[in-house]
């Protein structure tokens, strides 16, 4: 296999949801890219993207964690993540957060420097689709996954992150793999954040809805670039016993005869 | 009920049109539980879902014939920023040009003073009741209340909020008040109701829609030719005309600006354009975006006072009730770009469980999240819920006519709403875990008493030692929010920043020095 990334330094954001739930999603991308020839590190220094904070309204605490963000990450020409919904926060909100920071009249120099930095390198990050194709040029990453896949594309990968059909093309790549078309793809499965357990009826009843489309198309995984919405319809898909197992496009792509 | 509420409520004869549901809209109960109590009724959400996916599909194939849809959007926007910042100048320049073309101008701080205008007049023009062309406005500042109280009966005549009246009930729509309510229940509204308010419902009659559209015609004809007062709402407002324009369906409003000798329009400050051209803009934007129609089947404009013809009599109310507030907030202002075509709320996936109903505000879903607080303030609980009935999917956001950035507003009022808790005496359990966590996420060295703690949990229950993620059914309460339908993964018995460490010390550094992963790969039976 050819090694796009060789002589790239690429800096692993793992994210909270996964480093604590679900390690298996930050591995995978650990080994595609360095399958790539990358060379993989993960800064201990990072903790979470600080969205959970921030979308709830609780913006200090989304600050704290821009500032492990960037510390972790600053000396890296890439940051690479396993969640677009992170990503996103990263390119969105960081920048916006730093701002609200310098925003005091007590701003400190330091404070504005924090702005710059994090402006910067919320260019720098990408989800793991994003630097596939965009960074290392590659589409098959030799993965083989003989099963049944429908693919969620989560709401922030499509409308924070902008990774378009970028996963379905990585899919669409892999030996072996069949490929079934989701009902009702688009729409939301209710995750939200913290909006799943403030508003936690309105929040099953939209993942019921998601799941009842996952099980009609008889596949055996279900894949999304997002652990975190995984876990909500996974959940559900689990407690009703449904045969569907939830799986991270990194797992997919990391596949190989080899391994 | 609330003591406050002055309203009458029974349904008794000394109405003289049917009473809405009791209470105020600001005592409703915040936005869970009053989903909940939606989410019940699943009547509604067969009859949204089936509503909802129709006008989704027309507006879809309606937007993919225009080549130049995003420009339009860009160009929509770009004259709403010029016309707010602004928004003063136009405002005294629409009223002037009213003025010279014969109309009263009325301006209102807020709803009440609104209402006084409105009853004022209709009582100076000699009536004890009026006809309404359908208005967001009027139902924002419960004008038809105030006028019953002022012995005035306000008959709506838009059919779908003829239901609404007659079914002592509220719009849950901007566009299709009655959506929550299917052809039997609008049929046996019809045959109870309109007997008691004017020209009954026919015998025999049926929920086939063409009998149901007849019996409304039929119900609403003597009330359009007694009325000699009339009100409306305005799609837009021309400044540099003075023109005001509404756009409609059912020909209703054409009667209600035409037939009466007195026309009070009642404006929110926010729709005045500019320039007639700008019209050519919305024109395009908003059928389309609404009912999914390439043209709406009625249009009328109107310039102040054509001698001999029309109302003679024309007044214009200018309402703020809650405007330059939101106006003067930097982030939350672009919610007054809104040109209530209602696209937002029909492929808003929350908006489409639970309804209009659940909101306790006259705009619903995405708009009615980010505008209703901005209105009233966040004083009242349903206020400060409602940022927080969203996902933040952004569904919104790809169909907005006018490019409102929906999660920034929604972020920012929460922020709001997070800020007022912090302030409260009272402890919340949301400033409590928010505090906590965020504490502990905030430096790499607590983080990882978080990591050591979960991978604690995660060896003592064995979890993903064979391979397999193993799941919680059960957690105690709040977790239950969760829990009540979906298991939760037990955590990884090694973290991955753990393994990782474990990987770096070890020689080789391949990534398969990682333990096996945690994913559930078992087979069930
Ligand atoms: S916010 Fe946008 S999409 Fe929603 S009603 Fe207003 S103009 Fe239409």
């Amino acid at each position: 296999m050819n090694q796009p990334g060789k002589g790239m330094r690429v800096g692993l954001f793992a994210t909270c949801v996964n480093d604590i739930m679900f390690p298996s999603a930050p591995k995978a991308v650990a080994t595609i890219l360095e399958r790539l020839g990358c060379e993989v590190i993960f800064p201990t220094a990072q903790t979470c993207c600080g969205q959970m904070f921030t979308n709830t309204g609780y913006f200090s605490a989304g600050l704290a964690t821009v500032r492990t963000y960037v510390e972790a990450f600053d000396g890296f020409d890439y940051v690479v993540s396993p969640s677009a919904s992170c990503i996103g926060s990263v390119r969105e909100q960081h920048p916006m957060l730093a701002e609200q920071g310098t925003g005091s009249t007590h701003a400190s120099r330091h404070d504005r420097a924090l702005l710059q930095r994090a402006r910067r390198l919320a260019e720098r990050s990408y989800d793991l689709s994003e630097f596939l194709i965009d960074i290392l040029g590659v589409v098959d990453v030799g993965a083989v996954f003989p099963h049944k896949v429908t693919y969620h594309p989560t709401c922030h990968s499509l409308r924070v992150a902008h990774v378009g059909d970028r996963p379905l093309r990585l899919l669409r790549a892999v030996r072996g793999l069949q490929l079934i078309d989701l009902p009702d793809a688009y729409t939301c499965c209710g995750f939200g954040g913290t909006f799943c357990v403030k508003n936690p009826d309105v929040s099953v009843a939209m993942a019921s809805a998601k799941a009842h489309n996952i099980i009609a198309t008889g596949a055996d995984y279900v894949v999304a670039g997002d652990n975190a919405c995984l876990m909500n319809f996974g959940g559900l898909l689990h407690r009703d016993r449904a045969s569907v197992k939830p799986i991270h496009l990194a797992e997919i792509l990391a596949e190989s005869r080899t391994s | 009920m609330n003591a406050t509420t002055t309203r009458v409520t029974s349904r008794d004869a000394a109405r003289l049109t049917p009473a809405p549901p009791p209470g105020l809209l600001e005592d409703s109960p915040v936005f869970p539980i009053a989903a909940k109590r939606e989410l019940a009724n699943s009547q509604l959400r067969n009859n949204l879902a089936r509503a909802t996916e129709t006008i989704r599909t027309k507006r879809a194939i309606r937007v993919a014939e225009v080549p130049r849809w995003e420009d339009l959007r860009t160009a929509a926007e770009a004259i709403k920023n010029a016309t707010l910042r602004h928004l003063d100048d136009y405002l005294l320049q629409a009223e002037a040009n009213l003025i010279k073309a014969g109309a009263h101008v009325h301006w209102a701080r807020d709803a009440a003073q609104a209402d006084q205008i409105v009853v004022d007049l209709v009582k100076a023009s000699g009536v004890d009741e009026i006809v309404k062309v359908k208005s967001m406005v009027t139902q924002e500042i419960e004008m038809n209340e105030a006028l019953e109280a002022a012995g005035v009966a306000a008959w709506e005549t838009d059919l779908a909020e003829l239901i609404v009246q007659l079914g002592h009930d509220r719009p849950s729509h901007v566009l299709v008040p009655a959506i929550h309510r299917n052809r039997a229940e609008i049929r046996d509204i019809f045959v109870e109701e309109m007997g008691r308010y004017g020209t009954p419902a026919p015998d025999g009659l049926t929920d086939d829609p063409a009998e149901l559209t007849a019996a409304a015609r039929q119900h609403l004809r003597d009330k359009f030719l007694r009325a000699r007062t009339s009100t409306s709402g305005g799609n837009f407002l021309v400044a540099d005309t003075g023109t005001l324009v509404v756009v409609e369906s059912e020909g209703n409003g054409r009667m209600c600006v035409t037939l009466p000798d007195t026309l009070i329009s009642v404006v929110g400050i926010e729709k005045v354009v500019p320039t007639f051209e700008d019209l050519e803009v919305f024109m395009q934007l908003l059928p389309r975006s609404s009912t999914g129609e390439r043209m709406n089947p009625y249009t009328s404009m109107w310039t102040g006072v054509t001698p001999g013809d029309g109302p003679q009599n024309v007044h214009v109310v200018l309402v703020d009730n809650g405007r330059t507030k939101a106006l003067a907030d930097p982030i939350g202002r672009q919610a007054l770009r809104c040109i209530r075509c209602s696209a937002c709320m029909n492929v808003c996936p929350i908006y489409g469980h639970v309804g209009g109903h659940a909101y306790g505000s006259v705009y619903p879903g995405p708009i009615g999240i980010i505008l209703t607080p901005q209105l009233r303030g966040m004083s009242a609980p349903v206020d400060r819920s409602l940022p927080y009935a969203s996902t933040l999917c952004g569904a919104c956001v790809d169909v907005c006519p006018v490019k409102i950035n929906f999660p920034e507003v929604i972020v920012h009022l929460r922020h709001k709403a997070a800020d007022l808790k912090k302030a409260d005496r009272r402890p919340h359990m949301e400033t409590l875990v928010m505090g906590v966590v965020g504490w502990l996420f905030g430096r790499e060295s607590r983080y990882t008493w978080v990591t050591t703690a979960s991978g604690l949990v995660g060896r003592v229950l064995k979890a993903g030692l064979d391979g397999r993620q193993k799941f919680f059914g059960w957690l105690p309460w709040p977790a239950t929010r969760w829990s009540q339908a979906r298991d939760l993964p037990i955590p990884a018995s090694q973290p991955f920043r753990r393994q990782w460490k474990k990987r770096s010390s070890s020689p080789g550094r391949t990534p398969e020095g990682l333990s096996s992963h945690d994913r559930d790969t078992e087979v069930r039976p």
